[in-house]
């Protein structure tokens, strides 16, 4: 045999062996045991359309945590002007970025600066104006402080997210941030799309706010709301007849989720109705027991993400650190809002703005349909082949299968994902990898009618449409590559088949139908080329 | 004695008939653009114009009217149902344009409410998909973006390629990147850039005479004005799949166009003396074979995921289905005959072209 033959033949099988070693994890339904420790066990990834499941995009409004830092900035400041004895007539937020200060003497700027500097770093002190005798300051914070809040927002909330759906319980999650305020969702085979947003996207801000007893609800609701107050509701009865109870509390969050350690459904041995059950660490416990025993016969109400779930009245101090929300929970809800408190809280509210769904019957039955048209659109090329060309019809169609197979292989070892678009562009590259071998037969039957050699025609057939092969197929690769780039998901699934396809049909058409032709013509000595 | 559906001594004359392919083709693309006109441009899928499509299987027979009945207590009457048979059974897409509400939880509620009249239990949502206004807004600009960089990246290759003129092709570039740059700056939408770039191809293509560049381009443009006029008259949705299959389209129309310029350049550079339109036509007869042949077998294909690939995936196949008719037809009557667009000038003008390409080959 002649020595470039055996090589070339050579090459073809080691790739035609590794292709298959990739591909068999995919194929076969069980590995022998010593397969995973020396050779990929990989399967190809199915993509949600394919599989099912959801697919979300969540923006983060970092804004948000913007302004909850402030509010938060607001209460350390306070106590700092207290401690410089600084007197003020006003301090609270202004905008999305700045803190209004009021002095009453006006050479306090100096002392406020002072203190700014010192401690508040992020802060800037902003135009002083005289507002009637007072000094109105702006405490502005940094640009640089707003990103990295916000920054800071995104990858909490994608921990936090990642937390609760570990603990929802879905195999095989993919969450991750996407641009600078998107978090990317996808959650395969799920079965309660609805539930799985609702666990998702509360933000589970729980609160323990005194209600203020000194002043009046009435009042407050005509629009007076004494200062450092707030009119918050419980919401009583079933959708559509509901009822909104009005309740005045501190604005002031006396304890907060931070302090929680663990939150847990029981099931009440009196009603036999589910509650969350709540644990503080040492530090919330403490605060727990001070405040209660600091309000006794006052009430405490309970707010969760700015709805008051219920305010009961202290009926003594409460030492140990436990709590328990109740309310008329199913047994899943409870345990849907357990699972949110015990991830914790998201750092800014987040909002759906994108929801792909696809139900797993859907998903199965888009599987059955692409295999069935690329059985069909198969056979009938390969038929359709072998009935225009002949035995070389049938090395078209050699290649052609390869192609399939390369693909698939390529697949697995790219960890790419297959996707319903994916599917088609393997049937696309069905009818066009063919070209390439459309191509070459049609000038080797050119060259035979000049009257030439099998083996003149067979050399001139290819060398002269190998240029044409690389040109028609470098511009369907940049069309792919582009599309790659630019891809979601699915389109994304079609861009990688289609590139890869491209890539192996360049093989499996220009060299492996070459080896077989030159074998056939040179070791066989074929006299005559069924073509 | 081998199967020939073309006979190889064939000679069509498909360059005597230029003249009423190029009206036929003008007429189509004239009627394109007016139908997009009529209709306030192509009819965006939910993946570009934002709102919700929800795809619902019925144990039992209903109608669109009953469907929109269902919807009204959640003021979602006024969407569009469409029907279609899935494994001998009637699926419904229930389509909600509107942005100007809430869209997360939406689906949910069109769920239970079609729940609560048609049955629980027969009622089974498939798939939803909901897209937010800011996200239409950003995958409109992503296609768009994807349509313009294939498009450039193919006008370097070929201007490059076939004329031999990089430096050409990257003056190209360069003026393709700066218009599109000036009007992105201007706001304008997504269609006006796309018809500007294409505008400034076209105008760079003649000013500089690449008229092997013009012929692709122009073949590009008509074979993917057709799709979408194809879409257009058929009421169907362009939405990111069918992107991709556009821009697939581009690719294999391209295909098709080199494979034929290829051998025209070769058979123009052993042609001595003969008139290059008889030379162009003698190189479509020769590749005749292979154009029908390779679009048979991608066409058989085709229609074979347009016939059994199911709902989702049909408006895809047929996009692939009418750009492949289209490309191969602008192949042979829409490209090939640019390419002779400054023949019947002045003769100096045929000779400088001639002279050009003996360097280039």
């Amino acid at each position: 045999m002649s020595k470039s033959l055996r090589w070339r033949g050579i090459l073809v099988l080691i790739v035609v062996v590794v292709a298959l070693v990739y591909l068999t994890p995919s194929i076969s339904k069980t590995l022998p045991p010593w397969w995973p420790s020396i050779l990929p066990e990989d399967k190809i990834h199915l993509g949600l359309d394919l599989k099912g499941g959801m697919h979300l995009v969540l923006e983060v409004q970092a804004q948000k945590a913007v302004e909850s830092h402030l509010e938060g900035m607001v209460e350390d400041i306070k106590y700092g002007l207290r401690k410089a004895k600084i007197r003020y007539e006003q301090l609270k937020t202004s905008g999305s970025d700045r803190i209004g200060l009021t002095l009453i003497r006006g050479e306090d700027r100096r002392a406020v600066e002072g203190m700014v500097a010192d401690n508040f770093p992020d802060l800037t002190v902003e135009s002083g104006s005289f507002v009637g005798g007072d000094l109105k300051l702006e405490l502005v914070l940094s640009q640089r402080a707003q990103q990295h809040i916000k920054r800071m927002a995104v990858d909490q909330a994608v921990e936090t997210i990642t937390n609760r759906i570990d603990q929802f319980g879905v195999a095989e999650p993919d969450i991750r941030p996407q641009g600078r305020d998107r978090i990317l969702v996808q959650l395969p085979g799920i079965k309660d799309p609805q539930r799985a947003i609702d666990i998702i996207g509360k933000t589970a801000r729980l609160e323990f706010k005194l209600v203020d007893e000194e002043n009046s609800l009435e009042e407050a609701l005509k629009g007076n709301i004494p200062p450092g107050d707030e009119i918050l509701y419980e919401i009583k009865g079933m959708p559509g007849s509901q009822t909104r109870i009005p309740f005045l509390l501190k604005k002031r969050a006396a304890l907060t989720g931070e302090y929680l350690t663990d939150a847990r459904v029981m099931i009440d041995s009196q009603f036999s109705e589910p509650y969350v059950s709540l644990s503080f660490d040492s530090r919330g416990a403490r605060l727990f027991e001070r405040i209660t025993a600091a309000n006794i016969k006052k009430r405490l109400a309970i707010v969760l993400d700015d709805v008051v779930n219920s305010a009961p009245v202290i009926q003594d101090r409460i030492p140990g650190g436990r709590a328990q929300i109740t309310g008329r929970f199913t047994m899943e809800e409870a345990r849907d809002l357990a699972i949110v408190l015990r991830a914790g809280a998201l750092p800014a509210p987040v909002k759906v703005i994108e929801e792909r769904t696809v139900g797993p019957s859907l998903g199965k039955d888009s599987i059955d349909k692409g295999l069935k048209s690329m059985i069909i659109g198969g056979l009938i090329v390969i038929l359709f082949m072998v009935f225009y060309y002949r035995v070389a019809g049938i090395l078209a169609d050699v290649a052609l299968l390869l192609n399939i197979v390369f693909i698939a292989a390529g697949l697995a070892m790219f960890g790419a994902t297959l996707t319903l678009p994916g599917i088609a562009g393997i049937i696309l590259t069905i009818g066009m990898a063919v070209d390439a071998n459309v191509l070459v037969f049609e000038r080797i039957r050119e060259e035979l009618r000049l009257g030439k050699t099998p083996r003149a025609a067979v050399d001139g057939g290819y060398s002269k449409a190998l240029v044409t092969i690389l040109d028609a197929n470098i511009t369907t690769l940049i069309a792919a590559l582009v599309l790659f780039q630019f891809g979601t998901g699915p389109v994304k699934g079609f861009a990688v088949t289609l590139s890869i396809g491209i890539v192996a049909s360049l093989f499996t058409a220009v060299f492996v139908t070459r080896v077989i032709f030159d074998y056939l013509i040179i070791e066989r000595g074929m006299s005559k080329i069924s073509i | 004695m081998s199967m020939e559906f073309i006979k190889p001594n064939i000679n069509i004359d498909f360059i005597g008939r230029r003249k009423a392919a190029l009206f036929v083709s003008g007429a189509l693309i004239l009627l394109t653009i007016l139908l997009l006109i009529v209709r306030g441009g192509p009819n965006y899928g939910v993946d570009f114009a934002g709102g919700i499509l929800i795809q619902v299987r019925f144990n039992h027979p209903t109608t669109p009217d009953e469907i929109r009945a269902a919807l009204a207590p959640i003021a979602l009457e006024d969407s569009i149902i469409q029907e279609f048979e899935e494994k001998g059974r009637l699926e419904y897409l229930i389509r909600v344009n509107r942005t100007d509400i809430e869209l997360s939880g939406l689906s949910d509620k069109a769920e239970s409410s079609l729940g609560s009249v048609f049955g629980q239990e027969n009622v089974e949502v498939r798939r939803v998909e909901m897209v937010g206004p800011k996200v239409g807004k950003d995958l409109r600009e992503k296609a768009l973006f994807a349509i313009f960089y294939a498009l450039l990246f193919m006008v370097i290759y070929i201007s490059g390629r076939f004329e031999h003129k990089w430096t050409m092709s990257i003056i190209m570039a360069a003026s393709l990147a700066l218009g599109v740059y000036i009007i992105s700056a201007l706001g304008m939408s997504i269609i006006w850039l796309i018809g500007v770039a294409m505008f400034i191809a076209f105008g760079l293509c003649w000013f500089l005479r690449l008229q092997y560049a013009l012929g692709a381009i122009v073949a590009l443009f008509h074979d993917v004005c057709l799709t979408i006029g194809a879409f257009a008259l058929t009421n169907r949705e362009v939405t990111l799949p069918i992107v991709a299959a556009l821009l697939t389209i581009v690719g294999y129309s391209l295909n098709d166009t080199i494979v034929i310029f290829d051998r025209i350049r070769e058979n123009h550079r052993r042609s001595r003396g003969r008139n290059f339109d008889q030379v162009i036509n003698q190189s479509i007869n020769e590749t005749l074979s292979r154009t029908i042949l390779t679009s048979a077998t991608t066409l058989i294909v085709v229609i074979a995921l347009l016939i059994l690939g199911g709902g989702v995936i049909h408006d895809f196949a047929f996009a692939l289905s009418v750009g492949i008719v289209a490309g191969t037809y602008s192949t042979i009557y829409v490209a090939s005959p640019i390419l002779l667009i400054w023949e019947g000038q002045s003769r100096e003008g045929g000779v400088a072209t001639v002279k050009r390409r003996g360097r280039g080959g």
